[in-house]
């Protein structure tokens, strides 16, 4: 218990230090200092999660809450390196460097009228009035510790706001890098987007860093789409092995409002993802897509909820997990039809591939219903290969090991066929393929294929 | 009305219980070590269950409720409950069918229950009914020849002492969860089956046929074992409504299969749900498990659950064994303000075991019904296999159907699936049953039996042929 309450104070006294760094800055919003002092006070009472709580009975963080992280006080960032760990597609980009607003790597020029992209602290600094209403009305101190956490550091990010009508063609990429310091470090970066009715983009969501770095990132993302706004969400995560990861995405859908969600679970140690989506007006609707492939010890949990507030709302699911080695996999989806609110869809749909005995996954679909006149359905399925179709590529030739690597990667390819970015889907292919392991022999397809990028 | 009437009767017993009875025959209401000891005394058992019997209610007092479940209910204040009353003296009870609730008599009738047993069933003295009498001791003959033991639990106690040294709470350990732990430390009645190496027993074995031995029990304490390649069809509960005095129910299953020994355990439970705000029926908290201990094993769970306020009831199996085997059964049907949270849990260790789940939960009036279920493959059980169905069907929109299906799956040769789907009655099977000139509530019935046809045709025959009419009492009123 004592030891518990340690782990609780030490991030508390990190606080304080940072709280003492800030006044030096000079005066800010009173709102803010609030809401933080709120944040830490529901840190303080709750503590983080323990295996005994429903919803991280498969996810221990201990690793989080032992650590010692510190603050990142700059976003210095080589070029070189910078340049080769950036997505190869031309478009908007923020940067932050373990969570500071990273400038020199960041691209916002040429956006177009309608589009606000800017760091947090800017837009606070411009305005913050307008940043004090829609932030922390989705996600709550109350949602999570984590989320608590989060708002009691709360002061960096990314804010993007799509006037109404306002359809952005390139994609914008925030892009969240993390480096290897002398010591680990966190941040708990908050993303805020207001979407515009029938407005339309798409953003890419990127983690990734050094090697050799360690750091957690706690990260907390509130989406608002007005009537008939259009976002498509990918979520690349790529971040290095020993890097933590825990999120609360919180969707909020108006009427005829599209949510697109692609979660590519490549990276990170420790990864945890919350992705929520209320669907409050007739005609929303949101597609959560996800693929996460864990080797070595990688834990990833994604825990996924579509509320059905209202009549006519819809939602699907599909996610496909590929775990090798000592990967621990975790996947709670849930879907919850309002009373009243009649004539919805919801289809669940998680395939799990386990390619090591000492991997392990954990499912749990949910179904929560108070309306009758509904059409949902969930199914999960762990097991093997078709042996048939293991069989068919056999007869044409192919070994069995590449069939089996051939046909394990067809079963993340039924994800990525949704994704529209085609450099993303083939990014995320040739990664899955490089990783498979090597009795796949899918070393020689996989070398062509990257000479094939090449030229 | 009728609900009224019948709390009204369920009240009224449950008064005489206590007023009738002469002082020494009851304990007042409260738990302590003394009530137990007084029960166990009463049973006439030796020290060691009686230590037991401590061992399991010390661990209760460290426990706390279970809160995880989907359900909602007032806190139950475990003092104000009586631990141990003696059976009902025949006096006391109705004389004759004509004391009886005539409601109660006007469902019998729908359930089609031969004459006899609603006697037995309304509860009416024991030597008016002799037809069921003599039936019971022709069945203790034939059970005897083959050297199935057949007993209430306290018998066993008393006459099989190392038999129930070795097996009871092997499946379900005392501290296994708060309601077992309570039950371990004040169960007062039960069943007990023994059948030995080799034997089929020659018939099916019902709790229905010990009904006039002994009142069923509040907190019951059934344990059944099979050696090896041993079979037994236990059929527990029946289809007609329950009346019964106490409100709450804390029962524990066990049961234990050697080498291909196979066990069948079916119930139907429709105890009393309540009036329509709920109010007075039954809160039903049970355990139930069994444990494939022997290679090739076989252990099927066959319910249907339309009784009772609140269930609360996981029949699980524990797949030891190499190749066990391990089934589970359920229809649920909730109507009213009923609440129930039940479902299963297959635990597979041993390589090449197989289980499946087939769940049909039906909704109606505004009730909530869960399934929570749990499929867990540990690493060594290599092959193993798992079907999971479970289907809801809601019939209105003030009721709720919920799924908590729970997988931990760390082997990779297994192949677990799961399906579940959620949907009402197709207005178009509706109308064209209508346009065949069937009724809408014979339609429905009809369309909810079609519903359920995988699990019925689990069921031993005549509990299937009642099941179908009992489905129908249920959802009575809740169309239209």
């Amino acid at each position: 218990m004592s030891d518990v309450q340690s782990d609780v104070t030490r991030f508390l006294e990190r606080l304080a230090e940072r709280r003492a760094e800030r006044a030096a800055n000079g005066p800010e919003p009173t709102w803010i200092a609030a809401r933080r002092q709120a944040g830490a006070a529901r840190f303080e009472a709750l503590g983080f999660p323990t295996r005994r709580d429903e919803a991280w009975k498969y996810t221990d963080v201990r690793a989080i809450a032992r650590g010692e992280f510190g603050l990142a006080q700059d976003a210095e960032f080589s070029k070189a390196s910078a340049a080769a760990l950036t997505l190869p597609i031309d478009a908007h980009r923020l940067t932050f460097v373990d969570g500071v607003f990273a400038p020199a790597l960041s691209q916002l020029d040429d956006l177009p009228t309608g589009v606000h992209l800017l760091p947090l602290s800017q837009a606070l600094a411009e305005n913050h009035e307008a940043v004090g209403g829609p932030l922390g009305r989705l996600t709550g101190v109350e949602f999570s510790p984590f989320s608590a956490l989060n708002t009691a550091f709360m002061e960096e990010g990314a804010v993007l706001r799509l006037a109404p009508g306002c359809v952005v063609e390139k994609p914008i990429i925030l892009q969240f890098l993390s480096r290897n310091g002398s010591q680990p470090v966190m941040s708990h970066p908050r993303i805020l987007i207001e979407a515009g009715g029938r407005s339309e983009a798409r953003v890419i969501e990127h983690h990734v860093g050094e090697q050799e770095a360690a750091n957690f990132t706690n990260l907390v993302e509130e989406i608002m789409l007005d009537r008939g706004a259009i976002l498509t969400h990918y979520k690349l995560q790529e971040a290095p092995i020993a890097d933590l990861h825990v999120a609360s995405i919180h969707v909020e859908q108006a009427r005829d409002a599209h949510y697109t969600s692609f979660n590519l679970n490549l990276g990170g140690g420790l990864v945890r993802n919350d992705l929520i989506s209320e669907l409050n007006g007739q005609g929303a609707t949101a597609n959560f897509y996800g693929l996460f492939y864990g080797q070595g010890r990688q834990h990833v949990d994604n825990h996924t909820l579509a509320n059905h507030n209202a009549p006519l709302t819809f939602s699907n699911e599909n996610y496909k997990g590929i775990l090798d080695d000592r990967a621990h996999g975790v996947f709670n989806g849930k879907v919850v039809v309002k009373r009243d609110s009649q004539k919805i869809e919801g289809y669940q749909s998680n395939a799990n591939l386990l390619l090591s005995d000492r991997a392990e996954i954990d499912a749990k679909p949910e179904l929560e219903i108070y309306a009758d006149d509904v059409k949902c359905s969930h199914g999960t399925t762990t097991g093997q290969l078709d042996a048939d179709a293991v069989f068919a590529l056999r007869t044409r030739g192919i070994d069995e090991q590449t069939a089996r690597g051939l046909l394990t990667l067809a079963f993340a390819g039924e994800v990525l066929e949704e994704v529209d970015l085609d450099a993303i889907a083939e990014r995320v292919e040739l990664a899955v393929a490089g990783k498979l392991p090597e009795r796949f022999n899918l070393a020689g397809l996989v070398e062509a294929a990257v000479a094939l990028g090449d030229e | 009305m009728a609900s009224q009437e019948m709390e009204q009767l369920v009240r009224r017993d449950y008064k005489e219980g206590f007023v009738t009875d002469i002082e020494s025959e009851t304990v007042p209401p409260g738990l302590d070590e003394s009530t137990i000891a007084f029960i166990s005394n009463k049973k006439g058992e030796p020290e060691w269950m009686l230590e037991w019997r401590l061992k399991a209610y010390h661990q209760w007092l460290k426990m706390k409720t279970p809160s995880w479940a989907h359900l909602d209910y007032p806190p139950i204040d475990y003092q104000s409950i009586s631990y141990y009353s003696a059976p009902k003296r025949d006096e006391d009870r109705p004389q004759s069918l004509d004391e009886v609730d005539p409601k109660l008599l006007e469902t019998y009738e729908k359930l089609g229950i031969p004459l006899h047993e609603r006697a037995a069933l309304a509860g009416v003295a024991v030597d008016a009914v002799f037809d069921s009498v003599s039936v019971t001791t022709t069945f203790k003959d034939k059970l005897h020849e083959a050297g199935v033991i057949f007993c209430s639990i306290s018998e066993a106690i008393r006459d099989y002492p190392e038999l129930i040294k070795q097996y009871l709470g092997t499946v379900v350990p005392v501290a296994d969860n708060y309601f077992a732990a309570l039950n371990s430390a004040v169960f007062t009645d039960g069943s007990f089956v023994f059948v030995p190496e080799g034997v089929t027993c020659p018939m099916e074995l019902s709790t229905y046929f010990r009904i006039n031995a002994a009142n069923t029990g509040q907190f019951e304490r059934t344990l059944i074992i099979c050696e090896k390649r041993a079979q037994v069809s236990y059929l527990e509960g029946c289809t007609a409504p329950m009346r019964d005095e106490n409100q709450l129910h804390a029962a524990v299953v066990e049961l234990v299969a050697l080498e291909d020994a196979y066990i069948k355990y079916s119930t139907v439970q429709n105890w009393y749900p309540g009036d329509e705000d709920g109010k007075g029926g039954i809160y039903n908290f049970v355990t139930k498990r069994g444990d494939c201990r022997g290679d090739r094993s076989r252990i099927s769970w066959t319910q249907v659950e339309t009784g009772s306020a609140i269930t609360w009831k996981y029949p699980s199996c524990v797949l030891r064994g190499r190749d066990s085997i391990g089934e589970f059964y359920s229809v649920a049907v909730t109507n009213g303000r009923q609440q129930a949270d039940t479902g299963t849990k297959m635990i597979h260790i041993g390589e090449g075991t197989r289980s499946s789940i087939i769940s049909k939960g039906i909704s109606a009036g505004r009730s909530n019904q869960s399934y929570r279920g749990l499929v867990k493959i540990g690493p060594r059980a290599k092959g193993a296999r798992n079907f999971t169905q479970c289907d809801s069907l809601l019939i209105g929109d003030t009721c709720g159907a919920h799924t908590f299906p729970y997988q931990e799956i760390g082997n990779s040769t297994a192949t677990v699936e799961h399906e579940a789907t959620t949907s009402k009655i197709g207005e178009d099977q509706l109308f064209y049953c209508q346009s065949r000139g069937i009724s809408e509530e014979d339609a429905v019935s009809m369309i909810v039996n079609g519903f359920c046809k995988d699990v019925f045709q689990e069921l031993p025959m005549e509990f299937a042929v009642e099941a179908e009419a009992l489905l129908s009492v249920t959802l009575e009123g809740a169309v239209g």
